[in-house]
């Protein structure tokens, strides 16, 4: 038995236990809260019908009595074959949608065999390289009947090429394929830095990609705003909220800028939101993210269709709240975070495995992971009614808080001259750095209980068996790669390429040109290398 | 005499690994304690880094690294060390390095293996306690 010594974790004041009460935003939390707090209160215009304006309490009239969130583990590592073999094992532990981790010399646009991809390959995600990989991720799964997520960004149009181009050798037209591709290139300058071109190419690459999908991928996402790495990267909720909404806000510009119809392209815009251990902030910030979104899409850029405004997220559980300390813990804690998501409406869901601050996650942990979705699912009971925490006074006052402190934000973004110029003017980065050092310091005065790591400590040696990705996976990659050219047209590819380039010195769309260098198999290291001749490479300043 | 030279310190993010918050929260820390730092900025080869150190001549370099790439890059950079002759600077990795690989680095000169949780004291004390000149 191990005493637990209450006078170190907990600081004594003469009423009450802390001095102040602080959520992850930094707002102050009042002892009670009444109807006073939510005075001017409208239940009609304020939270409104779930499934109509302003979306408040939810994306659809009967959420979860209806269908429940889609169960979405993010998985991938080492070839494209081992991956295979984890998407059949959590296909029949009942995952209803795919998820793929790429490696992160793919999520550079790398090809295995580049200097740059030296310790990489296979590590943090499944290694692709060219079509002949992407056939082997998905060989024996069908890929019209299921939905498919990749996480990948600066090579987003490549790789949503490859997915086409696979599913119609498996005979299915892109018409029916249903899935989601990430392609969220200003959170990546803001946080998760895999970057490759300046904005500006960036921008015109995502725009081609709305655009194509619209006429012939209609079911496809073609873009996941992604507030999660922003969080990761050491924000608070609200600068969550805030930076992720700004984002979209720029690319229904960028969009509408093209002389698309807002109604054409916003129903397939779609978001990706952390969650994080404050379980009300959490809650709070997706329904502001909600009706946040609605009304900007019909008051500012005139959206008349209800799908345009109807904002739709996918939640990871919080991987930066994970500890390698007493790992265990973190099974709790993602099923704290887990059932926020749920209770804030999320669409589909990824709750990290406990393992996750040690190692890419072992089949075990993968699996705790996927149960404790299904017992929120079917045991705890928030999936049987709609938005159940609606019309609490905290809940209420917390979703209003949120929403002016994002607004607040949109100013400050605004006088910078929108995203782009706040970018490169390393506002968010600055944001963002300042406030995971607050949180760290917090962390060390014990002013944040972290239990298992700043409270008390049982000192035991790891004894969680980690996942090991084998050395020669990148042997094998490679080897693949070189056979691959051995077989393939490369003069074809060549002039393929060629192709590409010209037309990336225009203006026309380039996800056609994509996918017939991609048809030839051309690796994607060399679909980027083409595309940096014409648009170059982006750098960012050091700040910390 | 005057005051006491600062300690100088290379901050580094080696490799694609693009998971730069405890790279830049160190960097800070080391900086609040009163050292000079100097952080690259993500995506440096293991040339570029030699390359810094070869012109900043720190007192301690700090890699960060979280994709599991270090057992590939870490030998690298310190053949590239030796080859410079440079033998007195503290070289520390940190990140998510699995204990079972600690042995490997250590053979390679390395030290420190911090990872999620460390306290920012701890490594403030590691630097001051573990240079070579």
């Amino acid at each position: 038995m191990t005493e637990i010594d209450e006078s170190k974790t907990l600081k004594p004041t003469k009423t009450e236990r802390r001095e102040k009460f602080t959520n992850l935003s930094d707002i102050t939390i009042k002892p009670l809260y009444t109807p006073e707090d939510i005075k001017d209160f409208n239940y009609d215009t304020d939270l409104g019908t779930p499934g109509k304006f302003p979306f408040t309490r939810g994306a659809y009239p009967n959420m979860y009595r209806g269908r429940l969130w889609t169960m979405r583990q993010f998985a991938g590592f080492g070839t494209a074959a081992q991956t295979n073999t984890r998407y059949k094992f959590l296909l029949e532990h009942g995952t209803t949608g795919l998820s793929v981790a790429f490696s992160l010399h793919t999520i550079y646009g790398y090809q295995a065999d580049d200097d740059e991809a030296l310790g990489e390959v296979g590590k943090e995600g499944v290694s692709i390289d060219t079509l002949k990989d992407m056939e082997t991720l998905f060989s024996g799964i069908d890929l019209s009947k299921i939905s498919t997520s990749m996480t990948i960004n600066a090579p987003a149009a490549i790789l949503l090429a490859m997915y086409i181009v696979a599913a119609e050798k498996q005979g299915h037209s892109a018409d029916k394929l249903r899935g989601t591709i990430q392609n969220d290139i200003l959170k990546e300058y803001i946080a998760q830095k895999s970057w490759v071109f300046p904005p500006e190419p960036s921008m015109r690459l995502i725009i081609d990609t709305i655009e194509y999908c619209a006429k012939n991928v209609p079911q496809w996402y073609t873009i996941s705003i992604s507030g999660y790495h922003i969080r990761e990267a050491g924000s608070t909720a609200v600068q969550e909220l805030a930076f992720t909404l700004a984002d979209g806000f720029a690319y229904v510009e960028a969009a509408m800028k093209r002389g698309l119809d807002v109604d054409d392209f916003a129903p397939r815009l779609s978001f990706f939101f952390n969650s994080h251990n404050n379980f009300f902030e959490e809650v709070c910030k997706y329904r502001a993210a909600r009706r946040i979104w609605a009304k900007r899409l019909k008051n500012k850029y005139g959206a008349k269709k209800s799908e345009s405004m109807r904002l739709r997220f996918h939640t990871q559980t919080a991987g930066v709240s994970l500890s390698a300390q007493e790992p265990e813990n973190n099974i709790a804690r993602v099923t704290i975070q887990g059932l926020a998501a749920v209770l804030g409406g999320t669409q589909s869901l990824h709750t990290n495995s406990f393992d996750e601050a040690l190692c890419l996650p072992t089949e075990k942990a993968v699996k705790i992971a996927l149960r404790t979705q299904q017992i929120i699912a079917h045991e705890s009971g928030a999936a049987d009614t709609v938005d159940p925490l609606a019309g609490s006074y905290y809940v209420e006052w917390l979703t209003n808080k949120m929403e002016e402190e994002a607004e607040l934000y949109f100013e400050k973004i605004e006088a910078l001259g929108g995203v782009i110029p706040a970018i490169k003017a390393n506002f968010f980065q600055k944001e963002i750095a300042n406030a995971s050092y607050k949180y760290q310091r917090e962390v060390e005065t014990r002013d944040r209980i972290i239990v298992g790591v700043n409270d008390i400590q049982l000192r035991e040696p790891c004894a969680t068996p980690l996942l090991k990705i084998d050395e020669n996976v990148a042997r094998e990659q490679i080897e693949n790669l070189q056979r691959l050219r051995d077989q393939r047209s490369n003069e074809t590819v060549q002039a393929k390429l060629e192709a590409l380039k010209e037309a990336a010195k225009g203006t026309e769309n380039l996800i056609p040109f994509i996918m017939d260098t991609i048809r030839e198999y051309a690796s994607i290291g060399e679909v980027m290398a083409t595309l940096k001749e014409v648009f170059g490479v982006y750098r960012e300043d050091s700040i910390f | 005499m005057g005051e006491q030279r600062k300690i100088k310190v290379l901050v580094c993010k080696p490799g694609l690994d693009g998971h730069d918050r405890g790279a830049k929260v160190i960097a800070r820390a080391l900086r609040d304690a009163g050292m000079e730092v100097i952080y690259t900025g993500l995506h440096q080869t293991p040339d570029m880094i030699v390359q810094t150190i070869l012109q900043e001549d720190p007192d301690a370099v700090m890699l960060s690294m979280l994709s599991g790439a270090h057992k590939a890059l870490c030998p690298v950079i310190m053949d590239k060390l030796k080859e410079n002759e440079i033998d007195d600077v503290l070289v520390s990795v940190g990140g998510i390095i699995p204990d079972e690989d600690k042995p490997f680095l250590e053979e390679l000169g390395l030290k420190g293996f911090y990872g999620p949780g460390t306290e920012l004291k701890t490594i403030v004390e590691f630097v001051k306690n573990n240079l070579k000149r």
